[in-house]
């Protein structure tokens, strides 16, 4: 039963593989990614079962004991993002159908979106620091190659600027990897977390902490690290923006929930939870108030991604029950959200000829069943209820409450207010008004309506079926938190997540 | 060498962040490869100095005869050294075909990524 | 690059060098070597007849373009965890057959993993070096 824990890594390796040995069969490759990542939804639900039935999953690689060989393990956190992975991974590939030229796909579209998920997968399963540090190599190098596969000049500007700074993050992790060996003798997470309470020299206990805070912080991209993501985030092809908008940074921010819950709890890193509280006010607002200045539809959502990243650093520099939970909830809610609004801006452009909000208009006199679509995952971004949204900003902000950060709260409910008049900007300038080049402007969406009706269901399905995700779980919101809290008791108590792995032996 | 190869460590460290800090792109190159060879000392070096035999245990016993050499760090050198020499290559390819495509190897003159208004089609 | 010497001894060393490869390749288990360092001689082999008689001449020599050796590599290493899967073991078991020649000895999965390790070092550092070297830059 346990080899299971492997296939979401293997099943997109061997995808990207069968690819490989095909190079000219494009529409295979197409065919190939939509059922691999069937494959994936499939493997997690089964996952997910398993795990919320039988507890916490281990798997050895090579039958060699923790700590001592590669672990994989899958709790419910794991879970969690392994079926958002695998969610965002198929409408990525459904929407890929409509949306990609063939040229990009003659360049190895597919199957690195296939190692992309693979990389991210492993991050995902990995119970050890180092291949942690491996599976965020694969997943950098897929999509440092996926960023500039266009091959125009401002894709290579943002792609040095994202490869400089993921490389330095990368050497610090390293180094910070060194470090907490020599102090701990040991990199498997669940023995970490029994060893790390008994250490006797823990001087360098807050070095190594903040060590990996600046790494996952530029994975993660929260304040002062946050630059390389609108250099680069609005560059590449839009897909590709959608799935690094919805999964790159989720990476970073579980690992940060990894790393500050189950290993350096609150009492053994104090100074880090205050940090984290700062940190995550300011990247609220800064990502907020840098969106509202935009006017350019993928560098407006880019910046939105940094604001609601803070949310979710805010709930584990709070670290109790319901906070965790709540962050938990807000990704699995941002994921679905931002992500469907990156489908729907590739539409915008597609329909519109433009990414400028100032240079066009009036597409819900066009297409008014499309604004529809656009408001569920904007309002729910904004956190109107009943959407899934508003639920996860509520959890999140009772937890705030409860510990009575005054500040930060008032800082995330300001923030909601302004992503909120961000959102009605986006629909005033493009839904509303009318069209600023007036209505000759002979080849406006020309380009959506040159597509086969094919490529055109290709498009609208994935976003139909995110942003029915979206009104789903916030009406059926119950299950959902049952599942969160489930997952933060178990990453605030270390001696579960142990117990599974090693046996609970220090 | 416990003196030794932590100044050489600081002076790696220290020599990579002034490259990473230059304007010239392949100088940033060269600043990252250091950065890489500082972190990999540096494991090599907190992971215990230590002369001793390999980690094998011999034949018909059950225990290793001290002293014996942590062989894990090693392990994880290797293995960052190899993960580190793929991206550095593709790294190198990406920043010329950058330069051969925005006719320029200066960090400064890449900005138009960051304006506010820029139109991009 | 225009040497007479250069040339007529890089047909030899070519076949010396990858030689030495297969050797570094076979005597990794239990001793120095191993897939990666293999894989980098063989690739060096190949980048020093490029060196000394051009691109075209050392594309034309590895006959296969060399992204596809990666692939190769890569199927091989995944091969190489197949029969882990299969026969109810821990995922990446090393299973191992003796084939009772002398000379032969032991033949395993790891020995499979690090052939495919040798041709995806192999082809990857051939596709850096030849797409380094088509175009001049002023870099």
């Amino acid at each position: 039963m346990n080899r299971i824990i492997i296939l979401p890594v293997l099943v997109p390796f061997a995808t990207a593989l069968i690819m490989l040995l095909f190079p000219r069969r494009i529409a295979a490759h197409r065919l190939l990614g939509v059922l691999s990542t069937l494959l994936l939804s499939v493997v997690s639900a089964i996952l997910l079962n398993s795990v919320l039935s039988g507890g916490i999953l281990s798997l050895q690689a090579g039958g060699w004991a923790a700590p001592f060989g590669i672990t994989m393990v899958v709790d419910t956190l794991s879970c969690i993002m392994l079926t958002m992975s695998s969610l965002i991974g198929l409408t990525t590939a459904i929407y890929s159908i409509g949306s990609v030229d063939e040229k990009q796909e003659h360049n190895f579209y597919h199957p690195l979106i296939q190692l992309l998920l693979m990389g991210i997968n492993g991050a995902f399963l990995t119970g050890d620091i180092f291949n942690l540090y491996v599976w965020f190599e694969v997943m950098l190098i897929s999509s440092f190659v996926l960023l500039v596969l266009e091959g125009k000049p401002e894709q290579f500007e943002g792609a040095i600027k994202y490869v400089t700074l993921n490389l330095l993050s990368s050497a610090i992790f390293l180094a910070a990897v060194g470090i907490l060996y020599g102090m701990a003798g040991t990199l498997n997470m669940a023995d970490l977390a029994m060893r790390l309470p008994l250490l006797e020299h823990r001087e360098l206990l807050s070095v190594v902490a903040v060590l990996f805070l600046i790494t996952f912080g530029i994975k993660a991209a929260v304040f002062p690290l946050f630059f390389w993501l609108p250099a680069s985030y609005h560059t590449p092809h839009i897909a590709v923006s959608a799935i690094f908008a919805g999964l790159l940074t989720k990476v970073g921010v579980y690992a940060i929930i990894r790393f500050f819950t189950t290993i350096f709890t609150l009492e053994s890193t104090p100074l880090i939870h205050q940090i984290l509280l700062w940190v995550s006010a300011f990247t609220m607002a800064t990502g907020v108030l840098g969106a509202v200045a935009q006017y350019d539809l993928r560098k407006l959502l880019s910046f939105h991604i940094i604001s609601q990243i803070g949310y979710m650093i805010f709930a584990v520099a709070i670290q109790s029950p319901l906070a965790i939970a709540g962050g938990l909830l807000y990704i699995v809610h941002n994921i679905v959200a931002k992500t469907n609004l990156f489908y729907l801006s590739g539409i915008i452009r597609l329909i519109s000829g433009s990414w400028n909000l100032r240079q066009i208009g009036g597409l819900y006199a066009t297409y008014p069943l499309f604004g529809l679509l656009f408001l569920v995952p904007a309002l729910a971004l904004a956190g109107i209820p009943p959407l899934s949204g508003f639920w996860a900003k509520l959890t999140v902000i009772r937890a705030g409450l409860e510990a009575q950060e005054w500040l930060a709260v008032g800082v995330a409910l300001l923030v909601s207010m302004l992503t909120l008049y961000s959102m009605i900007k986006i629909w005033n300038e493009a839904f509303l008004k009318d069209d600023p080049r007036g209505e000759d402007t002979g080849n406006r969406g020309q380009e959506y309506h040159a597509l086969s009706s094919g490529k055109k269901i290709a498009l609208i399905a994935p976003v139909v079926i995110l942003g029915m995700l979206t009104i789903l779980s916030g009406i059926w919101f119950e299950p959902l938190f049952v599942l969160a809290d489930r997952a933060s008791l178990e990453l605030l108590d270390a001696s579960i997540y142990s117990k599974a792995v090693t046996g609970g032996m220090p | 060498m416990r003196v030794l190869l932590p100044v050489i460590i600081g002076l790696l460290y220290a020599a990579g962040i002034y490259l990473i800090l230059r304007r010239n792109m392949v100088k940033v190159i060269f600043g990252l490869v250091i950065l890489g060879h500082a972190a990999n000392l540096m494991i090599f070096t907190v992971g215990r100095l230590t002369k001793g035999a390999p980690a094998f245990v011999p034949e018909g016993t059950t225990n290793i005869a001290e002293p014996f050499a942590d062989p894990l760090p090693q392990a994880l050198i290797l293995t960052a050294i190899v993960i580190g020499f793929g991206i550095q290559a593709f790294t190198i390819a990406l920043f010329k075909k950058t330069c051969q495509t925005l006719k320029t190897e200066d960090l400064d003159e890449m900005r138009n990524t960051d304006q506010l208004e820029k139109e991009s089609l | 690059m225009n040497s007479v010497i250069l040339a007529t001894a890089s047909r030899y060393l070519l076949t010396l060098i990858l030689m030495f490869s297969v050797f570094m390749l076979l005597r990794g288990h239990n001793e120095p070597g191993g897939g990666f360092v293999g894989g980098l001689v063989a690739a060096a082999a190949f980048a020093l007849y490029f060196i000394a008689n051009g691109l075209d001449a050392a594309r034309s020599i590895l006959r296969v373009d060399p992204l596809r050796a990666a692939v190769l590599g890569l199927l091989l290493s995944f091969l190489s965890t197949v029969p882990s899967l299969v026969s109810g073991q821990p995922f990446m078991t090393a299973l191992w057959i003796d084939t009772g020649i002398a000379s032969i000895g032991k033949v395993g999965t790891p020995l499979l993993f690090d052939f495919g390790v040798y041709f995806l070092v192999l082809g990857i550092t051939l596709t850096i070096i030849f797409a380094l070297a088509e175009e001049e830059c002023s870099l």
